[in-house]
């Protein structure tokens, strides 16, 4: 298969491009996280006010909360070349926990949710990691689908813990210790206040993640997704360095699960379920699991499509299927990968 | 003494179900290398076509057995007209491409499907118990068990072996054969893969939704049984080894008989238990009990 839009996939192995560290950042991504800085601000301008409604800051805290999840997820598919159909133990995993440290705790600082989260996927990702590299295509798959499920029966299951099927709730968490005045109204603290915290923590996983894939070690993982012998055959220890771009991922993914508890202020074993990683998949390819940045657009489109469309009609899943269908046959690199191709081609009439 | 029978039947009427389920499940990845994951939700389709047919056309007074059986064919059959119909319009397109395309085809297709089942027979699920309780009951070793269920199982056993028969002493059996094992010089060999790529993706499409048509008198059928029953099929597979069809018949009956301990003594780790056997299985053979690498 050809990689089109990736030109650091096509980068060698060596000395010199391992030694490029993260470059410039493009302008329109300064251009977004200005606005996505400011957008709280402009609630009272006409003309823009909706966009910056309450409703919609909401709904971008979804998307970026989601956006933090197939970031993590694409560390693996994108870069390591390994179709994980189990992040939802991630994701939920360390909302449970989150809501965990509540029940049992009491916990109410957003720092210990955060902790708790990472600390947990941390766990999983070592123990399913352990088990799941050996493996590449649909038997990673399939194995971390089948892990995944184990927590998944014990949420459901150990309803005396995890309430089953009623979930746990999660309250109002404070942040950074109690120095950020917490709004009495609920829509105003998450649309504002939390909306903020989200924001920055995405901005440092982003970051971090960049850091990452422009490494020695995310070169490492590119070049074994491209060619497994050669990365063997050039001195890489494959299955420590799918290891842990496994851990990494899924902490990242438990970091955004952490984040989402809060949020949506209950975890239900939905979220845990492995159609939950289906749609990680999902979002993850809507924006382009080739690029860097398709996974953080996708999970913001994802999050505003199934709003949306769930609004409109009863049968949303039909249209979301029709869309990954209509995806894989027709777009396969996604929104970002389809707008590249578009102003390449642009470019090429001039 | 009554009671393990009762348990052994359950185990067996289980296993019964799953095998339909996993057997079609594995021929399809063994032919096509092709892990479907509407295929749970093919089964549930099935479930829907036989609830709704015994429902609608042999209406209330439709506690005759004899409607139940007739009607086993029909909804497996058209489970199996839709295979035919996914496969060349959705499938086709993917089998030079990455495998793992087929897993988010697949998905999306399991999204759609599910939704389609809602939205013409509702969210309230569709029982036919009348009919289950109409069979009335066996005295089996002491124990009296329901005599549906009896049925089930030797539908299941029938299965396995027409299968096994079509499979290994038919002319058809001997083109899927030459075809699982190397695509492109049994096509070099005059055998037409497409053909018997629709008709494969169609039998394992039809096995699934004699299995949902059977279930229907005992459970119903319920939106997300589908999606259960999958993930359950994939334990069960690869337990046995993907692409085995053998593998298929004893990963199902590992995974009943586990079940139906794992219910009776530990009810809470009863579905992680045959995850995580499953996982296990795939740590210490990777290729499964019965598979080849």
């Amino acid at each position: 298969m050809t990689v089109k839009h990736a030109p650091e996939a096509a980068i060698a192995l060596g000395a010199v491009s391992a030694g490029r560290r993260a470059g410039p950042v493009p302008w329109y991504v300064s251009v977004l996280a200005v606005v996505a800085f400011v957008l709280p601000l402009l609630e009272n301008v006409p003309g823009l006010g909706w966009l910056a409604s309450p409703f919609q800051r909401i709904q971008l805290t979804y998307g970026l909360v989601f956006g933090i999840a197939a970031l993590g997820f694409n560390l693996l598919l994108g870069y390591t070349g390994l179709l994980s159909f189990g992040h939802a133990a991630f994701f939920g995993g360390a909302a449970y926990a989150t809501g965990l440290v509540v029940k049992y705790l009491h916990a109410s600082s957003i720092e210990s949710f955060l902790l708790a989260g990472v600390v947990f996927s941390l766990l999983v990702a070592v123990a399913f990691g352990a088990v799941c590299v050996r493996y590449t295509k649909i038997f990673f798959s399939i194995l971390t689908m089948a892990l995944s499920q184990v927590l998944w029966a014990l949420a459901l299951k150990f309803f005396w813990i995890t309430n089953g099927t009623d979930g746990l709730r999660i309250p109002t968490p404070t942040l950074l210790g109690g120095l950020i005045p917490i709004p009495e109204d609920k829509v105003r603290f998450l649309s504002f206040t939390y909306y903020y915290y989200v924001l920055v923590v995405f901005c440092i996983c982003v970051a971090v993640m960049w850091v990452i894939t422009a490494s020695p070690f995310g070169k490492a993982l590119q070049a074994i997704r491209d060619n497994e012998v050669r990365a063997q055959f050039i001195g890489l220890d494959v299955p420590r360095y799918r290891g842990f771009a496994f851990v990494v991922s899924g902490v990242f993914t438990g970091l955004a699960g952490a984040l989402f508890a809060p949020l949506n202020g209950l975890t239900t074993p939905d979220i845990l379920h492995w159609t939950f990683s289906g749609k990680i998949v999902f979002m993850t390819v809507l924006g382009g699991f080739k690029t860097f940045s398709g996974p953080i657009l996708g999970g913001v489109a994802y999050n505003y499509l199934e709003t949306y469309v769930i609004k409109t009609t009863e049968y949303w899943q039909i249209l979301l299927g029709a869309i990954l269908v209509a995806l894989v046959l027709l777009m396969p690199q996604g929104i970002i990968g389809t707008v590249g191709w578009l102003v390449d081609s642009r470019r090429r009439r001039r | 003494m009554d009671v393990l029978v009762a348990q052994l039947l359950n185990s067996l009427l289980y296993a019964a179900v799953l095998f339909l389920i996993a057997g079609g499940l594995s021929m399809i990845y063994g032919v096509m290398r092709i892990v479907n994951l509407a295929h749970g939700t093919l089964y549930a389709l099935g479930a829907y076509v036989m609830a709704w047919g015994l429902l609608r056309l042999a209406g209330e007074s439709g506690t005759e057995p004899a409607y139940l059986i007739a009607f086993l064919p029909v909804a497996a059959v058209a489970v199996a007209a839709t295979g035919a119909v996914v496969e060349p319009l959705l499938l086709r397109p993917l089998y030079a491409r990455a495998e793992e395309y087929q897993l988010l085809l697949t998905f999306g297709l399991l999204l759609m499907l599910e939704d389609v089942m809602r939205y013409i027979w509702g969210p309230t699920p569709l029982t036919a118990s009348s009919l289950w309780a109409a069979f009335g009951t066996l005295h089996l070793l002491g124990a009296t068990y329901p005599a549906y269920n009896v049925v089930v199982i030797v539908l299941g056993l029938l299965a396995a072996l027409m299968l096994w028969a079509l499979i290994f002493k038919t002319r058809f059996g001997v083109m899927l054969r030459a075809t699982s094992q190397n695509r492109r010089v049994a096509a070099a060999l005059g055998i037409n893969v497409s053909s018997v790529y629709v008709q494969a993706f169609a039998l394992g499409c039809l096995m699934a939704g004699l299995a949902g048509a059977v279930v229907v008198p005992i459970q119903g059928a319920v939106l997300g049984m589908g999606v259960d029953a999958l993930v359950l099929a994939f334990v069960v597979v690869v337990i046995g080894g993907l692409g085995s069809l053998e593998g298929a018949l004893v990963g199902a009956l590992i995974v009943g008989v586990v079940r139906t301990l794992a219910i009776q003594y530990f009810p809470e780790l009863e579905l992680a238990v045959l995850y995580l056997i499953a996982a296990g299985v795939l740590i210490t053979r990777p290729a499964g009990l019965l598979g080849r690498a």
